[in-house]
């Protein structure tokens, strides 16, 4: 239960903030947040308040895993690398082979986003294969 | 006229009053505790049992409590049973090593100043990492269902 006090405000703006499927479990001291938020924003600011708790995110007390509602019409996403190019590969996987690339700020199609971590995607270059979702930005 | 006071003696006596035959039941009552949460009200012979039992089983043993006793002329069974508590929340399901292991290269290729190893579903960051970038890290690695993200022997610079 102390755990739940420590992130209360963090689990209170979750609740606020509309996070559907949301769970908070403790076990074996661990705090687990799960839920889908509604926007990229919503994400942020939770993010935020972990950071405010947790300066460091090193405590180690929470694994605190929001993803962010894609509704099933996007069908665009944008390559938000830090500015390097995107590789485009045969599987989901840093092991498969690079088949392609999308550069920095390139908008692409979204195939398929059945894995959480690699998205099925075509760049106008007819390059087709999975990309890391963290890099990509529904648009 | 003594015949008639013994005999109006004796008619009461073996005719139980209402307090007698609650104080009965109480006492049927007391010798088991799935039975506990039931009150017993008796007005001429008629016995009302009331109250929430913790189950079927408690509920179907609520009967016995008036069955035999003196004086009971007929029962009224007002108890009922607790709904269930709701069901525990599903316990958190922890990736396997080895399909976590492999999401955890993925989400550190680009992070080329930190290490992570996987024992028992824990993800240990060692290294040295710039704050924002270690902000990002931690959003993947806690998307990977771990047991926990171990920073501890990370540097943050």
């Amino acid at each position: 239960m102390a755990l739940q006090d420590k992130y209360k405000e963090l689990t209170d703006a979750a609740t606020a903030a509309g996070i559907s499927d949301l769970q908070v479990r403790e076990q074996d001291s661990v705090l687990y947040i799960d839920g889908t938020a509604p926007t990229g924003a919503v994400k942020d600011q939770l993010w935020d308040i972990y950071g405010k708790i947790d300066p460091n995110f090193l405590a180690g007390d929470l694994v605190l895993n929001v993803t962010v509602n894609v509704s099933a019409d996007v069908t665009k996403v944008k390559v938000t690398t830090d500015s390097s190019n995107l590789n485009i590969r045969k599987g989901p996987g840093t092991d498969q082979p690079i088949v392609g690339k999308a550069a920095h700020g390139e908008i692409i199609t979204l195939l398929n986003k059945s894995n959480d971590q690699w998205w099925l995607v075509r760049t106008d270059a007819m390059e087709e294969g999975y990309a890391y979702a963290q890099y990509l930005s529904p648009q | 006229m003594a015949v008639a006071i013994v005999t109006t003696v004796s008619f009461v006596s073996c005719k139980p009053k209402d307090e007698d035959i609650k104080a009965a039941i109480e006492a049927k009552i007391k010798v088991d505790a799935d039975l506990a949460p039931v009150a017993v009200d008796v007005k001429d012979g008629v016995a009302t049992l009331s109250g929430q039992v913790k189950d079927d089983a408690a509920k179907a043993k609520v009967p016995t409590l008036t069955a035999d006793v003196k004086g009971v002329k007929s029962t009224t069974d007002n108890t009922s049973v607790l709904p269930p508590p709701p069901p525990p929340p599903a316990p958190v399901v922890i990736t396997a090593d080895d399909p976590l292991t492999k999401s955890v290269t993925d989400a550190t290729k680009d992070y080329p100043t930190v290490k992570a190893t996987v024992k028992e579903g824990v993800i240990a960051v060692t290294g040295t990492i710039a704050p924002d970038k270690w902000k990002k890290l931690k959003m993947s690695l806690d998307g990977l269902h771990p047991k926990k993200v171990d920073g501890s022997a990370l540097t943050i610079k």
